[in-house]
């Protein structure tokens, strides 16, 4: 596939294919910033793909206790489904099972949007008739007697049906050791784009996936050609130097904010070279039948 | 620009202002507004004969100088702003419904009786009733935000309902009557009995009395509700929000009645 260097690095001139989400933001406090954190990473645990996880979701960034509702040191969490019901049904559970039982934590709508997703609204009946609603600032909030003090959580957050999921990025180096660094050069530029999460472990995606299966039961199977384990058995996209390949996989509240991510993940990827990293670069789609977003590799290259 | 309605003299009789509100004047000139009947006795009192009127767009209403005998001022009022350089009577603000009314001077009873949306602020003291009910209503205030920074009389925040009351001066006996539900907050001294047979609502208090014995002991207060609570309303008054972020103790109450209310004292 013809497409562009960069420092060395191959630049395919293919486009990552996106489709049209539900996407949610909201903010978790908590008495310091590991209980917080760590409300959000259980929040957003199990939930990296939509084909067996419901939704998927992630960490946008920490939040400095100047600017959170209620001065104490903050996490902002993004969630994205494929239909609002499905958004609404894993945001109480999730939000119910992860933040209300996490010492300490508070939760705050972290979205301006039309739409409306209820969480406290839900959650309220937790506190058995001796929850307390209070409305001030044009923020409703409930208060839910817990045995540690109080849960304090908004009663909706928006929900903007502007999201993107499925950006992504395919990282090809020579061998295990490249394409892996190369890939988390990615993932801790692409973490710094607020907006916009990487929902798979640590950000990084190595099962790759094309639409359906030989077995009925599935619909995705392994990127057989991005396999290199596969390369002379299968219609291979592999060039013989490349050994390994990684996905990072972006969802975003956005367009601009998906696009933003993978310019950040390119640059840094190019900006390390084909000897320490990757020696190329492609992206998923399936021909364009899959969704309504292109992000095209050469755009945002640097 | 703004309508200015300036004071000519004292009124010789009370005065209904609740026709002069932003929804009511909207294109109406200056002379029909002068033709608007502001009286309460049969002596007939119309505005002109009242103020010198310089007409503007009603986004903003000013009076130039007050008397305690200005009734009803911002009466239902749904947007616009309302100021009033001086005194007013009774039933500032009542049922206020959205916008902001301010006084700059002292105002007597019933400010922001019923209020229900919008912002009231008072710069000088406010009489008994604050926030209150009128005969046969069966709550008060119920939404908005109303700031005194003088003092308030008795029954403040009587049977409300919802919204956030600030109080930055003392306030009388019985403070919080009847609370259905909401938020009071007093920064100075307060009187006999605050939350006499409170259901549910919020009041806290900077220099509170020997509590009522119907209020119990629920101990400090550690959670962030009230942290919340004081940032929201430090563009308001920073002395709330200093208050809010010190430590709390809490008491639950009144148990005479439903007692889920609260009055948080510093702890």
């Amino acid at each position: 596939m013809p497409g562009i260097t960069r420092n060395g690095v191959r630049i395919d001139d293919s486009f990552a294919e996106a489709f049209p989400m539900r996407g949610t933001a909201i903010l978790i406090t908590g008495p310091n910033r590991k209980w917080a954190r760590q409300a959000a990473v259980t929040l957003t645990g199990f939930a990296t793909s939509v084909i067996g996880c419901g939704v998927e979701a992630g960490i946008d960034g920490e939040i400095d206790p100047r600017d959170t509702p209620d001065g104490r040191p903050g996490v902002r969490v993004l969630i994205f489904a494929m239909s609002s019901t499905e958004l609404q049904n894993q945001l109480t559970n999730r939000v119910g099972q992860c933040v209300l039982t996490s010492p300490g934590s508070a939760c705050f709508g972290d979205l301006v949007a039309p739409d409306q997703l209820k969480v406290g609204e839900l959650l309220r009946y937790f506190g058995d008739g001796w929850q307390i609603s209070k409305k001030f600032g044009g923020r409703h909030f409930w208060r839910i007697p817990v045995m540690d003090g109080e849960f304090l959580v908004e009663a909706t957050t928006g929900m903007t049906k502007a999201a993107v999921g499925g950006g992504n990025l395919l990282i090809c180096g020579a061998d295990y050791e490249s394409t892996l660094r190369a890939a988390e050069a990615a993932v801790e530029a692409m973490n710094k784009v607020k907006g916009a999460i990487l929902p798979f472990p640590g950000g990084i995606v190595r099962s790759g996936s094309k639409v359906g299966s030989r077995y009925k039961v599935l619909h995705a199977s392994t990127n057989d050609a991005f396999c290199p384990t596969l390369r002379g058995q299968v219609a291979t996209a592999l060039d013989d130097d490349l050994g390994c390949v990684l996905e990072i996989v972006i969802d975003g509240l956005t367009e601009a904010a998906v696009a933003d991510s993978m310019r950040a993940g390119l640059a840094a990827i190019v900006k390390l070279g084909p000897k320490r990293g990757a020696r190329r670069v492609s992206a998923g789609n399936y021909g364009g039948k899959l969704g309504p977003f292109h992000f095209h590799l050469k755009e945002l290259a640097p | 620009m703004t309508l200015v309605l300036t004071l000519k003299a004292q009124p010789p009789q009370r005065l209904d202002l609740s026709p002069l509100v932003p929804h009511l004047l909207e294109g109406k000139s200056a002379k029909e507004i002068a033709a608007i009947d502001l009286a309460t006795t049969r002596e007939p009192a119309k505005a002109g004969d009242i103020f010198r009127i310089r007409s503007g767009s009603v986004d903003e209403i000013r009076f130039e100088g007050g008397s305690e005998r200005f009734d009803n001022l911002g009466h239902g009022a749904t947007s616009g702003r309302i100021v009033l350089d001086g005194d007013a009577g009774s039933n500032v603000g009542r049922k206020l419904a959205g916008g902001e009314v301010i006084v700059t001077g002292h105002v007597g009873p019933y400010a922001g009786s019923s209020l229900a949306s919008g912002r009231l602020e008072i710069k000088g003291d406010a009489g008994d009733f604050l926030a209150a009910p009128r005969e046969g209503e069966l709550h008060g205030m119920s939404g908005g935000l109303l700031v005194v920074r003088g003092t308030v009389g008795e029954r403040a925040g009587d049977r409300l309902r919802r919204g956030t009351i600030i109080v930055e001066g003392d306030a009388g006996d019985w403070l919080a009557s009847r609370f259905i539900a909401g938020t009071l907050i007093v920064l100075g001294a307060v009187g006999r009995n605050p939350g006499y047979l409170m259901k549910r609502g919020t009041l806290a208090l900077a220099n509170p009395p020997d509590l009522p014995p119907n209020f119990v002991d629920d101990g400090g207060y550690f959670a962030p509700f009230s942290a919340v609570l004081g940032r929201a309303l430090q563009a308001e008054s920073a002395g709330v929000a200093k208050f809010l972020r010190g430590p709390l103790h809490r008491f639950a109450g009144d148990v005479s009645v439903l007692g889920k209310g609260e009055i948080f004292i510093p702890g």
